[in-house]
């Protein structure tokens, strides 16, 4: 590291590395330099001329989001000067603005406002007709207003830079030149809303948001997106229980300001009219409204003559709810229920991997690690259409660290952009073509490898030996599919194992059936589904079986239910989810649906309904996790990191997990960014971007046609 | 024929060839001391070419006038990256038509310019940048170079001296920003047309991100001519400092008109009486653009001045690109500062604030006024936002829109005032002046 420069900044002298641009260590030490254009992270276009700072030594203002420090500089970021500088350029800024902040959706937590609040002119001098073009929508998500925009340039930045879509850039020129769209008057690119959160005015404004509310009506609650395993943090406005606004302007969370379409706009399944707000028993081949306490008293009776009569119970978790239902429910189930029959959808094969890194440490990637790796490979997956984040961090990584990307699919990727190797390769082929590669990745110092549910049983195996040598240290994620899908499986929700990879045979628990030998089984006395959706295409085999169903929605499963328990979906509630890295990161309550019930609380009502509530403990999120962080190996992690907000990994387990799962039942759903499976179907905006003519990313789509 | 009627004041060294027959032909270039330098500098270090330039007091002719041996000494010659001769021909300053004459009557010199430039840089390609509006000069430039090419003058192993060296004309799509050398190079790159942050400069990372020299045409093809006379006896063709002669383009309210070959300090008055016929119906001098409409304006009185870099810096105005507009009595200077803010509105990119607002908001007080709607606080108010931008914007166009606004309304305030005093909106108290009038 070179030597650090001294410089003095407003009288304050700093310290800071060579290079480092004079508008990030004032920000250091406390002092604001006001700026639009500059968004650390993006190129520098120094367009807005806000962040003039004196130097002393220069007659010119200097730009501090382009300048670097240097030895003995001497640096005024507040002067008379300056301060009539920014007021002169706010004051050209607001000559073709409407100055509409009464309805504007930023008004209160505009950049611009801020700045004319703190630097501009009391009153205007401007009395020429403005400049005015109409708003335009682009998207189904997508409106801006030219008039509004300041011509920042962070939307084309965020878009090309950032997402790799290219898909807004600027038309004509001087006071005309404009933001357009890549498809004339529309845009065909992800929807991610990125362009969105990033304006500094209200220029682009979301279909969701527009004409809701105001900021300072809202609370702003930060939980985990709740569609895929990439375990997003999303910051909602909530408003009346609401769920309004989704975005992450804060930049807290392992994805800072990334959020891809579902994170920003599918929250409105949440609201859906179709949402079940009342329990439900079918009497006479028809589901009728029930009392909780008799729905839940019917389940338990149920359940308690089922198990008196030695039926066999079948139980079926999923990846969409908490980590301490998860393990509640297992527990429930092979505690109180007696049987191991529990299990759910599998997208990924965690468990091969942790059982050939067991006893290793550093062996699984963060989503921070994919950011900062040397070098990057791709296996088996498109990550921009199924894991967004993991490729919005592969591709930071490569704008800002020069990472060199490989990847080995079936067709072409968006990594593609800059990998220094691309290699296609058929489903299930990756292992052999990999070889290819072994020259290159031997030469890199260190790798991260993400994987896709192509490589599974001994092809896992066989990756890691790849990996081992390579001689280089290797980190792996293994791609799971829904928000708590990792945390399922290391809560135990299959037959083969307890919570923590424990082997169930060798704890003494009777086989269990898995999902398909549940849903095959003709003698099958009940069968619970926990927020799943497994007869979506199938039938059950056991047609006399007891059908208990807990669901936000009347699935195909829902429908075939004898007892029908609406449940709260992960906005409503507290616990923990576990993301495809590993990582806990903790909820929080955001919105309340009037009838619905978290799964948590379903199952502790049973329980205590079937006499079992002590042994079974509290059904309370803390208290769950306090026993999880006993029982569970991995999850003893640091309550602070979580309870701030933060992600902890868990690590692979100590020793070899020395149990076999069948690979054929690891199969992912393949969402896409606009298909989260149950509740992408029932988001109104994910479906309305579907059918919105050409308005799906058209760039690399081989892999992401969904497989459902 | 010729661009108009030389002028025995002149001192023709750029200039000597024009009007030769078949001027863009290589057989007629050689037969005229063509190439001569070439064969000069091929054996000469590079050092040596580029000290020569810089005794030559060569300035950039483009408008900034840097000196030019020192802008192609920057240019890292270790560097493992290809190097790029850029020519900026996208002349497009208001009062400026030279380029287009050395490009239309001697483009081989303007091609001899750039081998030189690339023997001391070591480059192997060179692009010129044309602006679009120039499209006869393509077409020209482009029969001369197939010509070079054919007679080996061009290509690989030049006439076996071993020096490559390729040759592309680009042309512009219709942006005086695009004479800003960064933009240009955004330009060429296939881009949008808008400025680049500087540092790094061009000569460091110019096009491709790679080393280039990127100078105007008229600096190209000034460099043969330093090689053959030697840099010293070129320099003592002008003024201290300011080397070699220029070619000025007199327009405006003169009896010739014209684009001359003058040596560096040659006085403006003689310019006008003496080279340029003298004034239109022997009317008075009023003021004059001394090189360029981005130029702050010189009122006759200020006029008795040598036309070199410096001395004009000394009375806050600029040489530029040698474009001398001259007015009469009979100007009206609320239309100038119209028309030349009309231009630079039109021309702004709108790639930074000040720039992009600054010129609309100005030209609508322009026209206001212009139009009998003035307010009395409106030459003040053009006055302060001018100087708003001045300084501020992130390249030079919106300094070249501040200045000339600054100095008309500085120096002939009055002429506001008349217009002002005429408009039914003067009386307006100041505290009204909010109320849009609808113009």
């Amino acid at each position: 590291m070179a030597d650090l420069v001294k410089l003095t900044i407003d009288g304050i002298p700093v310290e800071a590395a060579p290079g480092s641009l004079l508008i990030e260590v004032a920000r250091r030490i406390g002092k604001e330099i006001p700026a639009f254009c500059y968004y650390d992270g993006f190129s520098q276009v120094a367009a807005c001329r806000m962040c003039l700072v004196e130097i002393e030594g220069i007659p010119k203002l200097m730009t501090a989001c382009t300048q670097p420090v240097g030895e003995g500089m001497v640096v005024r970021t507040e002067t008379p000067k300056l301060a009539e500088a920014r007021k002169g350029t706010l004051e050209f800024l607001l000559t073709n603005h409407p100055l509409d902040c009464p309805v504007c959706d930023k008004g209160g937590e505009c950049e611009l406002q801020d700045m004319v609040f703190r630097y501009g002119a009391s009153e205007s001098r401007y009395v020429e007709i403005k400049h005015h073009h109409d708003e335009q929508q682009w998207s189904p998500v997508v409106y801006f207003d030219p008039a509004r925009c300041i011509l920042c340039y962070r939307c084309v930045r965020v878009c090309s830079e950032g997402m790799g879509v290219n898909a807004l850039g600027v038309v004509q020129r001087g006071a005309y030149a404009e933001i357009a769209p890549n498809h004339t008057d529309h845009l065909e690119c992800d929807e991610c809303g990125a362009c969105i959160d990033i304006c500094p005015v209200g220029a682009l404004t979301s279909d969701t948001y527009r004409y809701q509310t105001r900021p300072w009506e809202m609370n702003h609650v930060g939980t985990i997106c709740t569609h895929c395993s990439n375990g997003c943090k999303t910051t909602l406005g909530v408003r009346n229980d609401q769920i309004i606004r989704g975005n992450n302007r804060d930049r807290s969370g392992i994805n800072g300001e990334f959020l891809c379409v579902k994170g920003r706009y599918a929250f409105d399944f949440n609201e859906s009219e179709e949402r079940l707000t009342t329990p439900m028993i079918r009497k006479g081949g028809k589901l009728e409204p029930a009392s909780w306490s008799d729905a839940v008293r019917f389940v338990a009776g149920k359940l308690k003559q089922l198990k008196e009569a030695g039926r066999q119970i079948g139980v079926v978790g999923s990846g969409r709810v908490t980590n301490e239902e998860s393990y509640y429910l297992q527990k429930f189930a092979r505690q109180v229920l007696g049987t191991n029959s529990i299990d759910h959808e599998r997208s990924g094969d965690v468990v091969t991997l942790l059982d050939a890194l067991a006893g290793r440490a550093n062996a699984l990637a963060t989503v921070d690690d994919l950011y900062r790796a040397k070098a990057v490979l791709v296996i088996g997956s498109d990550l921009a259409h199924q894991h967004p984040l993991l490729h919005w961090q592969i591709r930071a990584n490569w704008r800002h660290h020069a990472a060199h990307t490989y990847s080995v699919t079936a067709g072409p990727v968006r990594e593609d952009q800059h990998t220094v190797a691309a290699i296609r390769a058929a489903e299930g082929a990756e292992m052999n073509a990999l070889e290819q590669l072994r020259d290159k990745l031997s030469a890199e110092s260190e790798l991260a490898i993400v994987f896709g549910d192509s490589v599974k049983g001994e092809a896992v195996r066989q990756l890691v030996s790849f990996g081992d040598s390579l001689g280089i240290p290797v980190k792996y994620v293994c791609l799971v599919d829904y928000v708590n899908s990792r945390g399922a499986m290391d809560m135990g929700i299959i037959p083969e194992l307890l919570p923590g990879y424990q082997s169930a045979a060798a704890a003494g628990l009777p086989v269990g059936l898995t999902l398909p030998q549940m849903l095959a089984n003709e003698h099958l006395g009940a069968l619970w589904v926990v927020n799943a959706d497994p007869l979506r295409n199938t039938r059950l085999a056991a047609k006399e079986a007891f059908v208990i169903v807990q669901d936000l929605f009347l699935t195909a499963t829902a429908q075939q239910a004898d007892v029908l328990l609406p449940s709260a979906s992960l906005y409503e509630k507290l616990g923990t989810v576990t993301n495809v890295c590993g990582e806990v990161q903790r909820l929080t309550k955001a919105a309340q649906t009037m009838g619905a019930k978290a799964d948590l609380e379903i199952i502790g009502l049973i329980a205590k309904e079937l006499g079992m509530a002590s042994q079974m403990g509290p059904w309370i999120t803390d208290k769950v996790f306090a026993e999880m962080q006993q029982v569970v190996a991995g999850y003893n992690v640091p309550l602070p990191v979580i309870a701030t907000g933060g992600a902890a990994q868990t690590l692979p387990p100590a020793v070899k997990i020395g149990v076999e799962t069948d690979p054929a039942l690891i199969r992912s759903a393949r969402d896409t960014q606009f298909t989260s499976g149950t509740l992408g179907s029932y988001s109104k905006k994910l479906d309305s971007l579907l059918e919105s003519p050409g308005s799906l990313y058209q760039g690399e789509n081989v892999l992401a046609l969904a497989t459902q | 024929m010729l661009f108009n009627e030389p002028s025995p004041l002149e001192t023709k060294v750029l200039t000597r060839r024009f009007g030769l027959p078949n001027s863009d032909t290589v057989d007629s270039f050689l037969a005229n001391e063509g190439f001569a330098a070439f064969r000069k500098a091929v054996t000469m270090t590079p050092e040596a070419i580029i000290d020569e330039v810089k005794k030559s007091n060569l300035r950039g002719r483009g408008g900034a006038g840097f000196p030019t041996g020192m802008k192609w000494g920057f240019v890292p010659r270790n560097s493992p990256k290809p190097k790029y001769i850029v020519v900026n021909a996208d002349e497009s300053e208001p009062g400026t038509c030279k380029d287009r004459l050395l490009m239309q009557y001697d483009p081989l010199q303007l091609i001899e310019g750039m081998m030189i430039s690339a023997l001391a840089v070591g480059a192997k390609r060179g692009y010129i940048y044309i602006r679009g509006e120039y499209r006869y000069l393509i077409d020209i430039m482009d029969r001369a170079i197939a010509d070079a090419y054919a007679k080996g003058w061009l290509g690989q192993n030049i006439q076996g001296t071993g020096f490559d060296f390729d040759v592309f004309t680009h042309t512009g799509a219709g942006a005086y920003e695009c004479g800003e050398e960064s933009a240009l190079l955004e330009s060429l790159e296939g881009k949008r047309g808008v400025p680049r942050i500087r540092p790094p400069f061009p000569a460091v990372a110019g096009l491709w991100r790679c080393p280039t020299v990127l100078n105007n045409v008229e600096t190209f093809a000034s460099v043969p001519s330093i090689l053959l006379m030697g840099g010293e006896a070129w320099a003592n063709l002008g003024s201290p400092r300011n080397g070699g002669t220029r070619l000025f383009c007199i327009s405006g309210h003169v009896n010739k008109p014209g684009v001359y070959e003058l040596p560096m300090g040659f006085n403006l008055m003689r310019m006008i009486n003496e080279v340029a016929g003298g004034m239109k119906g022997g009317r008075h001098l009023k003021a004059v653009i001394p090189g360029g409409s981005s130029c702050p304006i010189l009122k006759a009185e200020e006029c008795d001045i040598a036309m070199d870099f410096d001395a004009l810096k000394a009375v806050n105005s600029m040489l530029g690109s040698g474009g001398v507009v001259v007015m009469d009595e009979t100007t009206d200077m609320v239309k100038v500062a119209l028309r030349i803010m009309r231009f630079y509105q039109h021309e702004s990119c709108g790639w930074c604030i000040p720039c992009r607002e600054g010129t609309l908001w100005l030209k609508k007080i322009l026209t206001r006024v212009e139009a009998g709607m003035g307010q009395r606080n409106d030459p003040a108010l053009l006055h302060e936002l001018a100087n708003n931008m001045l300084g501020r914007t992130f390249c030079p166009l919106g300094d070249a829109a501040a200045m000339p606004t600054i100095s008309i309304v500085e120096k002939f305030r009055d002429e506001f005032d008349d217009y002002i005093r005429r408009s039914p909106m003067a009386s307006v108290a100041e505290a009204e002046t909010e109320v849009p009038v609808g113009v």
